[in-house]
């Protein structure tokens, strides 16, 4: 066990390395985006240029900006060029609204599509599963911007349910905190909800192939039971797979769109800037933290699914 | 051999496939009585496997069509409803599987999966009480340390302690019918032996009905009471063991009989085997269903034979094929020992 966890850790080290190397090399080598030029700002006079190089040590060769860049990302000190704000700051400050909005989302996803995926699963061929099928189909093939204008100007501007946009602080007004943020959390959840309720439903009829139903049928348990605790657990696996790389990409990085729709000022929106501005120090703090939960999800994962699944559990301790 | 428990009647099944309907069971009858082991022998696709789950209403599915009856104790279960049949799963008919590696739940305890079984019907018993039970179960199935291994998950079992579970599951709830499909086909000769003495044991300890199906006729000689040989999805003969293993009536018996390597015989060079393949279900020959691999197909053999018995001395001893008794016993003598001889 000790083994495989240091396996893991280096593994992830290894991975937020080269995602850092991969963003700082690419900025670098997109047309028009030296940031001393930037600064100064159009028509500046070369030595303005020359002074801002040297403050902020753009001179320097390649792999000294980028030492030096880490080391500030690890100690907090990573300024923007933009702003000039300190990027560490912004994105604690922006925390709450993405955690609010992944966080709901990945929830209300995860129920649906579980919910659906059974009920289709289940019931192949009729016509539920029919009806949720052309419903999934429809919630994967939508882009989210366009659900979420359709939400905004249906449920928004005609009906005046739901509020435009902004973010309530849970701590203020939890009622209010809920309310702003139901669009969005469908908005973004509604293409999971399809793509896992399909993944559910091939995954249980496959299951329910296996010679093990057979047997449960053949104790004599009722349909229900044969379908929850036979089915839908053996089912449940490549849902925890999808999940676990889901969730992680959901909370920084997926809701870009939808921070910027509903105005939610979360870690999503300040990306948005950051790439609008070619702004390199949010991108590489954003990008680096993103891919740091993703990675830690998927470690996550594999220990769900030892849970799931006794013979991983064996696997994994004999390593 | 005291009165049926089981008997079966012209029970015929159909499944509506891409490629057409096929009759998978057509018009298969026979009886078990307690104590009693009847075996069903055919190759893959005989029919045997889906007249033995249709007993216990596992076929059912939109695109079969079940008739027929399958009598337990006098009552109907082929159109039983969902909730009846469920309650005499388990409870009075039991079912072994063929495969012990996949027919067991993978992510849940085996005595789990036992207590599961005997919760099934009606929860009174406690899940502490089911436990034990469970324990005792598995001990008496010889699972050596069942107190410890009872909380083990299948994967930490072997083939045949997993087969062990198995059959101590399907007698959870002392059920009056065990109902055993291929036990053996997965397992190493050796267990196979150990399986079958288990099952024999059970059998006349327990007083059961037992039905086994197998492919394997020296599974059949070590066990069965009667047997029934299915073909295409008819039985072609029936008959106590004696009968069939001495005085076979049916050529595709000979065959199959023909085709086992015997201790006790001189090796034959190369061991004979029944030439071509079962015919397909959707497309069944006009009349006998194995005359197209049958050195001794002649003219009336376009009609189907009916299942009649035809020996003074045997009332219980029925087969379909047109070839009369002396015609039979000329033919089935191959090298010295019974055979069917290889197409010319």
């Amino acid at each position: 066990m000790a083994r495989f966890a240091i396996r893991r850790l280096a593994g992830m080290v290894l991975v937020l390395f080269a995602v850092s190397v991969l963003v700082f090399a690419i900025f670098n080598l997109i047309p028009n985006s030296d940031p001393a030029q930037r600064m100064a700002g159009k028509n500046a006079d070369a030595t303005l240029v020359k002074s801002i190089e040297e403050d902020w040590g753009f001179d320097e060769p390649v792999w000294v900006q980028y030492g030096s860049m880490m080391e500030k990302l690890f100690t907090g000190e990573l300024i923007s060029y933009g702003d000039q704000l300190n990027v560490v700051d912004r994105i604690v400050e922006g925390l709450p609204a993405t955690f609010s909005l992944g966080i709901g989302a990945a929830v209300i996803w995860l129920f649906f599509g579980v919910l659906f995926g059974y009920l289709s699963g289940t019931r192949a061929g009729g016509w539920l599963d029919r009806a949720l099928t052309v419903g999934s189909v429809a919630g994967i093939s939508i882009p989210v911007f366009l659900i979420a204008t359709l939400f905004l100007y249906f449920l928004t501007y005609k009906i005046e349910l739901f509020p435009a946009s902004g973010y309530v602080p849970l701590e203020e007004d939890p009622i209010q905190w809920a309310y702003h943020l139901i669009l969005p959390w469908f908005t973004l959840a509604i293409l999971n909800i399809g793509f896992y309720s399909r993944v559910l439903r091939s995954s249980m009829l496959n299951v329910m192939n296996e010679d093990y139903v057979r047997t449960a049928r053949a104790k004599g348990l009722d349909e229900n039971r044969v379908m929850v605790r036979h089915v839908l657990r053996n089912s449940l696996i490549p849902i925890v797979t999808l999940f676990g790389l889901d969730f992680g990409a959901t909370i920084f990085g997926g809701a870009i769109i939808t921070e910027v729709i509903f105005s939610l000022g979360g870690v999503g929106q300040y990306s948005a800037e950051a790439i609008t501005n070619l702004d390199l120090p949010p991108l590489m703090a954003v990008t680096f933290f993103g891919a740091f939960f993703v990675v830690l999800f998927n470690a996550l994962t594999d220990i769900v699914y030892a849970y799931l699944d006794p013979r991983i559990r064996l696997g994994a301790s004999a390593q | 051999m005291s009165e049926p428990l089981l008997s079966v009647e012209d029970l015929r099944v159909g499944f509506t496939t891409e490629g057409g309907r096929l009759q998978a069971v057509d018009g298969v009858s026979f009886g078990v009585a307690p104590g009693e082991v009847l075996a069903i022998v055919g190759e893959s696709g005989s029919g045997k496997s889906v007249t033995a789950q249709t007993i216990l209403g596992l076929t059912r599915s939109p695109n079969a069509t079940i008739e027929g009856s399958v009598r337990l104790r006098g009552t109907e279960l082929v159109d039983a409803g969902e909730a009846e049949l469920r309650q005499v799963r388990g409870a009075q008919i039991g079912m072994v599987f063929q495969d012990p590696m996949t027919s067991l739940n993978p992510v849940y305890r085996v005595g789990g999966q036992i207590v599961e079984a005997i919760r099934a019907h009606g929860s009174d018993t406690s899940k502490e009480a089911a436990r034990e039970r469970a324990i005792e179960l598995l001990d008496s199935v010889g699972i050596v340390d069942a107190e410890r291994r009872v909380d083990d998950y299948p994967h930490e079992f072997s083939g045949g302690m997993r087969q062990r579970a198995m059959i101590a599951m399907a007698l959870a709830l002392e059920p009056e019918v065990l109902i055993a499909d291929e036990p053996t086909t997965a397992l190493d000769v050796t267990i196979q032996a150990q399986i079958l003495r288990l099952l024999e044991g059970l059998n006349r300890e327990r007083n059961l009905a037992t039905i086994l199906i197998t492919h394997d006729l020296g599974v059949v000689a070590e066990v069965a009471d009667r047997v029934l040989v299915m073909y295409a999805g008819r039985v072609v003969e029936e008959g106590a063991l004696d009968e069939i293993f001495y005085d076979p009536q049916h050529p595709y018996t000979w065959g199959l009989l023909g085709s086992l390597s015997r201790i006790d015989r001189p090796r034959p060079h190369r061991l004979p085997q029944i030439s071509g393949a079962p015919p397909s279900l959707i497309s069944l020959p006009e009349g006998c269903a194995f005359r197209t691999r049958c050195p001794h197909e002649f003219a009336k053999c376009s009609q189907q034979p009916p299942l009649e018995a035809k020996l003074a001395d045997g009332a219980g001893h029925a087969d379909r094929c047109w070839l009369d008794l002396e015609r039979k016993r000329e033919k089935r003598q191959v090298g010295g020992r019974i055979g069917l001889e290889a197409p010319s």
